[in-house]
């Protein structure tokens, strides 16, 4: 069956459907990850979003149900140049096919992706709509020039209620905006007890736990739609010790006065640079963000600049000057991607230590 | 900031001749090197044997030798140098074992040289087996069990404790020489024996085979910062259990998970910093296919052949990052020359499928052992892009030139499905055809899997090549067409498989505006613009090739490196490409090797990195409209391509197509030669046996033989009776029935070979060159000398004369090979190449005339005489040099290693200096050439030839060598007063020869062919035994004799007193 893609700019491209079929308008973003398309297709991140992957075959080694990083995809579209129809692997339950189908997920494959994300990378992330019905170009360009992006996406993410992964150490309230399993892991890896909380949660609800630190996850969506949480936030800074990823990290800096901006077109991928200005040393990231902390934005905060993006530039992670909190704009958890910030998750703990035994915000060495 | 800015000068060891294990890949590492720390304003002293080279132009350093790469020499330089650093990591093993030894030697020491990059201390952990498996198990990083067995008696003691089958791997040996698997006790022991024989420590590691798990490279970066990175890891589609290096392998990995592409990767970062390595790195991983369980196979402390293929899969250029490493730079304080934007200090993500297929040379050694395992036997290789497995891979499988243009393998529709099974179970070098025949027999995937443990996710793709093969087949309608093109398949095929003619399939695609674009190779799968003209094709929609307007000249590359084809060709191309830019023009480079210096993007205005196939050429050429093709320079890959090409109304620059015939036609040819008044041994054409006979009857015995299509002597035979010829034409005609067989008279003599740069007047002849071994030795076998040596100045006359005559004949604008025979006092012409030869680069250096260049200037129009030239010999240089070819003989069981017509050599050295005999001597130790001083020789020689070696062995005799004969030779030598001891013929009881050879007492064979079964297959086992054990073996007494007088100059003659007359 045939599938189209059609960008706001009206570039449209005919290709295969493949996963689900009918009609889905999203924000059309690019991924250069070879690997680990179930996890991207997981990451509550890529809510509302049209996914491709630049690489172009996909769906090798099938699909399972341990490589997710949520229960569902959250994607509205998935782009590849080719989806394995053989795929081979021990763990493989299900086609990338029949995964997408069962996920109700509409793919389309067969197209330049090349050509695809040379467009986005020129003229920076576009809405766009994959379809398998055969509705006309123009009406198709019509209603998505009126389609709006959502503004809501973290809330159509976080969890409903608060549930708890039980275990003897430090007990860690994890603020759920979009949350990937990874985060979970690493922290349960370390032995947390951890509560995770639903994003809009008071900070009457989230003190209620007793929280030894508060971790701010990633999530979809631009950051000032979060203005609630912001101001949970700044009052949470100061009494427990907190430690952001991503969406996490934006929400921080806004919480600390800085401001956020949108990227041309995003970092998505498991190849990104970023220096520790601390140690001097870089480190592969996993990331995937469309909106960035402004560097000029630090300098009437109590931030400080503690990681850079080797090759734009980019804020990539900020320290309280003061206050224990801290966070990164990429994805120390990895899946996908590079473990190598793992180490992140052991420096939060080690500040949740200093400011519970000694004497309080302590700011991150 | 580099952090050792003290260092002002820099050695740098490259790695030698080309041989199976270390190819061209060593030019591409080092040439970066160089350049790269000429850029930072080093003084690059460089070393190395192999004159055939790009990093050995005068250029590259600032100081270049062309010398035996060996303790002493090398210390020679290191003390009239004096560089404060030595780079040895990007010269192969070859380099690294040099830097060990060096260290170890005191010289760096005294000299203070630093060595640079990774340090010694790291190397040998990587190296030593037993210290690099303490380390993993320090690690916790799982090994397979093995163990350090120095004796036989500790090799039956493993066996025991493990059990069948295990791996046998010796110790600090190329590509892997001397090693194996074994399933049988007897194949144990004997690979044991042999690998502690070859091991230069005698310590080899016998290890528990994990045959059929997943094999996966990463190639890993780290700087003196311990910022450390993945450059690219890669798949092998062969399972563990073949060489890497004769792996067909695949870039990205295909069918690991991300949780296991991160395992490996986080792994290998583990073990790179565990390591301390400052610079590049390769290291070898196995995956269970059925859990998460992995082993680290080995760690390559260096640029290796995987770089290779890594730099130019994914643009990262690993050896010019790793020199700056060495340097003291930290990766982030590098840009990505690619995107010229961003930093070195990252992960290049690709958007396209990488294949790589070895060239095995198999087709020159048919007797050889054809099976894979774990001593590498190609002796290049071949390297294809695409947006699909199946592009990637057909384009792939069309580059390597044996004929074919698809997976159907001619020779095995025949073969009964039950020894297909059979062949199958083991890899050899066409089992991926074997098995696409299986599948074409309705093999499943299944059970295919279960003997090949070939990945199903591989096995499938050849599956859906088969079915879209099919389909085409029941009707080719424009979609299928398109996803025949979007799989790779080429208009022949297709053409064949609905018995069309090409041209209709063209046709037809153009109707359609089906044609490929042009797709870049970034490092980043677009994410930033790139500055790069590096492209491959593909049927996408968008071409990113940048337009220009200047004006462009595409050189043709000449391929994967096999035996006739080497190293030399890609250094012609690559100084055309240079040639080219100089002059103005913008060069355009197809080539498909990954090895090579030709396919570095710095190297050509615009890379394509593309089958050397006519319609992938064609493509390129609709697209760039270059205002011609240069094919000189490429070998007979080029050449062959010339004519197509012409025949699609593309202007071929340089000698034209029609000439180039004239000189590759055989009665064309003779036309010629008859106009010219040039003499050529007399010989005819037949096309069968009766023909033949008479022919070889009217020419007289012995008689050259040959079929009519020729790349570097293949099938070529010196045939002595009658019977011989019924053999030879029962073979030769069977391999090409349509093709006469060409049977020459055989004219002994000094072969002597030329080559000239011509525009059609001027004829200029930078040297004439001298064969050590007479004719029927292939010339590139041959060690041939500059100047000549001993040529008359009237001989030499006729050789000029012949040539300008030649030249001018044929038109030859650019560069002629011509080989001629002295014979009898008269000069006869045996063979003209109206191409670039396999000296060029030799007669370049010794000369110092640029002969690319100089040649180049003439096919793009310019006179000869304009630019100070005359026609004529240009005087010779006060120095000798010699051209040594080099053999790859420890590899490939089962070859004979004599020297005659055929080639078989896969590499050279030069040696240079005052004399001959030093100059000899210089390039035969660079060869790998063990001169003895004292000790037995076994002398086996044919009857033949028994009068000829009488001075030479009663030299070596007098050199207190003792001779050790069987009672034939022995008593013709007794005869002769010259003293030898008996020993038994292989199959007359112990000790024999062999037990000679394998005891250590021999330290020189001489052996000359002798005809008839029994006895010939006594003298391969005794050369093989030789090859086995190291010991030089000398099959034609020109090279014994040209030995013989090197020893003599070594050597200070006791001569006693006479006594008094009174």
């Amino acid at each position: 069956m045939e599938a189209r893609l059609l960008l706001e700019d009206g570039t449209l491209f005919a290709g295969v459907s493949f996963g689900a079929s009918g009609e889905s308008f999203g924000e059309v973003v690019f991924n250069t990850g070879m690997v680990g398309y179930q996890e991207v297709l997981t990451d509550p991140s890529y809510y509302g979003q049209i996914v491709t992957m630049t690489y172009p075959l996909v769906g090798n080694y099938g699909c399972n149900m341990d490589d997710i990083e949520s229960t569902k995809s959250h994607v509205r579209g998935f782009i590849v140049r080719e989806a394995a129809q053989y795929p081979s692997h021990y763990r493989s339950q299900l086609s990338l096919d029949d995964y997408l189908k069962q996920e109700n997920v509409i793919g389309i494959s067969g197209i330049d992706t090349r050509q695809l994300t040379r467009t986005l990378r020129v003229h920076g992330t576009m809405r766009g709509v994959i379809t398998t019905l055969d509705t006309p170009v123009d009406e198709l360009l019509d209603r998505l020039l009126h389609f709006n992006l959502p503004k809501d996406q973290v809330a159509q993410v976080t969890t409903k209620s608060a549930y708890r992964v039980p275990a003897d150490g430090r007990r860690i309230v994890l603020l759920d905006f979009g949350t990937k399993m990874g985060t979970l892991r690493s922290l349960r890896e370390r032995g947390c007890d951890i509560v995770v909380l639903p994003a809009f949660s008071t900070v009457q609800e989230i003190m209620a736990w007793g929280p030894k630190g508060i971790m701010l996850s990633n999530g979809p969506g631009d950051p000032e739609d979060l203005a609630s949480v912001v101001s949970v936030i700044q009052e949470l800074l100061g009494h427990v010790p907190i430690f952001g990823i991503c969406m996490g990290h934006q929400l921080l800096s806004l919480a600390c006065g800085a401001t956020t901006e949108k990227l041309q077109f995003g970092h998505r991928g498991a190849n990104h640079p970023v220096k520790d200005l601390t140690t001097n040393r870089v480190y592969i990231t996993s990331q995937n963000h469309g909106f960035v902390v402004r560097a000029d934005s630090l300098a009437n905060t109590d931030l400080e600049l503690t990681h850079v993006n080797q090759n734009d530039g980019s804020v990539e992670g900020v320290s309280h000057k003061v206050k224990s909190a801290f966070s990164v704009q990429y994805h120390p958890e990895a899946r996908p991607g590079p473990d190598d910030s793992d180490y992140l998750f052991d420096d939060f703990l080690t500040m949740i230590d200093a400011f519970w035994e000694g004497g309080k915000n302590i700011a991150k060495a | 900031m580099p952090k050792h800015d003290d260092i002002t000068s820099i050695l740098v060891i490259g790695s030698g001749p080309i041989v199976i294990g270390q190819a061209a890949e060593f030019d591409y590492a080092g040439t970066q090197a160089c350049q790269s720390l000429k850029d930072e304003g080093i003084r690059v002293v460089l070393v190395n044997s192999n004159p055939a080279t790009i990093m050995t132009d005068p250029d590259i350093a600032d100081r270049v030798y062309v010398e035996p790469l060996n303790v002493e020499f090398l210390s020679q330089i290191i003390r009239k140098e004096r560089p404060d650093g030595l780079l040895a990591t990007l010269g192969g093993q070859t380099g690294l074992n040099l830097a060990v030894a060096l260290a170890e030697s005191g010289v760096l020491d005294e000299q203070r040289v630093r060595l640079l990059g990774t340090s010694l201390e790291s190397i040998k952990m990587a190296e030593d087996r037993e210290k690099f498996r303490d380390l993993m198990n320090q690690l916790g990083e799982p090994i397979p069990d093995s163990a350090i067995v120095t004796t036989m008696e500790e090799a039956r003691e493993f066996l025991q404790r493990i059990g069948l089958p295990i791996i046998i791997r010796p110790a600090y040996t190329l590509g892997g020489t001397g090693g194996g698997i074994a399933t049988t006790q007897e194949e144990f022991f004997s690979l044991v024996e042999l690998g502690l024989t070859l091991s230069p420590i005698t310590q080899v590691l016998v290890e528990r085979s994990i045959a059929g798990c997943k094999e996966l490279e990463y190639e890993v970066m780290r700087d003196h910062a311990d910022n450390c990175i993945v450059i690219c890891n890669m798949e092998n589609i062969d399972p563990v259990g073949v060489h890497t290096g004769d792996s067909i392998v695949v870039a990205p990995s295909q069918t690991l998970t991300d949780q296991e592409y991160q395992m490996l990767r986080a792994a290998s970062l583990r073990i790179i910093r565990a390591l301390g390595i400052e610079g590049g790195c390769n290291i070898q991983f196995a995956l269970d296919p059925f859990s998460k369980q992995y082993y680290v196979i080995e760690v390559n402390p260096r640029v290796s052949r995987s770089s290779a293929v890594a730099s130019k899969a994914t643009g990262y250029p690993i050896a010019k990052m790793a020199s700056k490493i060495a340097l003291g730079y930290t990766l982030d304080e590098l840009i990505n020359p690619i995107t010229g934007q961003t930093y070195a200090c990252f992960e290049p993500a690709l958007d396209y499928i990488v294949t790589k297929i070895p060239r095995w040379p198999f087709d020159k050694f048919a007797s050889a052992e054809r099976h894979l395992g774990t001593q590498m036997k190609a002796t290049g290789e071949v390297m294809a892009l695409g947006r699909s497995f199946e592009e990637s891979f057909m384009k792939a499988v069309r580059s390597l030139e044996i004929g074919l243009d698809c997976l159907t393998l001619p020779s095995v529709k025949e073969v009964s499905t039950e020894t297909l099974w059979q062949r199958v179970q083991k890899p050899d070098d066409e089992r991926l055809f074997v098995v696409y025949e299986l599948l074409e027999r309705d093999a499943t995937i299944e059970e295919l899997y279960e003997v090949t443990r070939i990945d199903p996710f591989f096995l499938y793709k050849f599956r859906q090549i088969l079915e879209l093969s099919r389909n085409v087949q029941t009707g080719l309608t424009d979609e299928m067409l398109y996803q025949a093109k979007r799989n790779g398949f080429p208009d022949r095929y297709i053409a064949r498989l609905v018995g069309q003619s090409e041209t209709a399939i063209r046709e037809r695609r153009e109707a359609l505006a089906l044609r490929p674009v042009y797709k870049m190779v970034d490092t980043c799968a677009a994410e930033f613009s790139a500055q790069t003209p590096y492209y491959y094709s593909t049927y996408e929609r968008e071409d990113e090739v940048k337009e220009s307007t200047a004006q462009k000249v595409l050189v043709l590359g000449s391929g994967p490196i096999r035996i006739g084809q080497g190293i030399e060709f890609d250094y012609c191309s690559v100084h055309a490409s240079l040639a080219l830019t100089d002059h103005g023009y913008e060069s355009i480079v197809i080539n498909n090797n990954p090895e090579t210096v030709s396919t570095d993007f710095n190297m050509s205005s615009r890379l394509y990195f593309e089958p050397l196939f006519v319609e992938d050429v064609m493509h390129v050429i609709e697209r760039e409209k270059p205002l011609g093709v240069i094919v000189q320079f490429g070998g007979q890959t080029a050449i062959n391509l010339a004519q197509p090409l012409a025949s699609r109304g593309v202007t071929i620059l340089g000698t034209s197509v029609q000439d180039i015939d004239r000189a590759e036609n055989r009665e064309k040819f003779d036309d010629l030669l008859t106009e010219l008044d040039i003499l050529r041994p007399a010989g005819h054409a037949v096309t069968n046996l009766e023909e033949a006979i008479a022919a070889a009857n009217d020419l007289q015995f012995p008689v050259l033989v040959r079929p009519s299509y020729v790349l570097g002597g293949r099938a070529m035979q010196i045939v002595y009776s009658q019977n011989e010829l019924q053999d030879y034409m029962k073979e030769a005609v069977q391999a090409s029935a349509e093709h006469p067989v060409l049977i020459d008279r055989y004219l002994t003599g000094t072969e002597v070979e030329v080559d000239a740069i011509s525009d059609g007047d001027t004829v200029v002849i930078p040297g004439i060159m001298e064969h050590v071994e007479r004719a029927g030795v292939h010339s590139g076998d041959s060690i041939a000398v500059y100047p000549a040596q001993s040529l008359s100045s009237e001989i030499q006359q006729k050789i000029v004369d012949d040539t300008i005559q030649i030249a001018r004949g044929l038109h030859v604008i650019g560069l002629v090979n011509i080989q001629f025979v002295v014979h009898a006092g008269n000069v006869y012409v045996l063979e003209v190449n109206p191409r670039s030869s396999r000296t060029i680069p030799f007669l370049s250096k010794v000369t110092g005339i640029k002969m690319v260049d100089v040649a180049m200037k003439a096919v793009m129009g310019q006179r000869l005489r304009d630019l100070g030239y005359k026609t004529g010999l240009v005087p010779a240089t006060d120095l000798v040099s010699v051209k040594v070819p080099v053999f790859s003989f420890a590899k490939l069981r089962e070859v004979d290693v004599f020297l005659g017509p055929e080639m078989k050599s896969t590499g050279e050295v030069m040696g240079t200096d005052t004399t001959f005999s030093k100059a000899l001597y210089k390039g035969m130790l660079a060869a790998g050439f063990r001169f003895p001083d004292r000790g037995a020789i076994i002398a086996t020689i044919a009857d033949k030839d028994k009068l000829e070696a009488l001075p030479i062995l009663r030299g070596l005799a007098t050199l207190g060598f003792q001779i050790y004969a069987t009672e034939g030779t022995a008593s013709f030598l007794e005869r002769y007063g010259i003293v030898a001891h008996v020993v038994n013929k292989i199959s007359s009881g112990e000790p024999s020869l062999l037990d000679l050879i394998r005891g250590g007492v021999a330290t020189m064979v001489i052996n000359t062919l002798t005809r008839g079964r029994k006895p010939e297959r006594d003298g391969f086992r005794i050369r093989r035994e030789a090859v086995e054990h190291a010991i030089p073996c000398l099959t034609s007494l020109d090279t014994a004799k040209a030995v013989f007088d090197v020893l003599t100059a070594l050597r200070f003659s006791t001569t006693p007193l006479r006594a008094a007359s009174h």
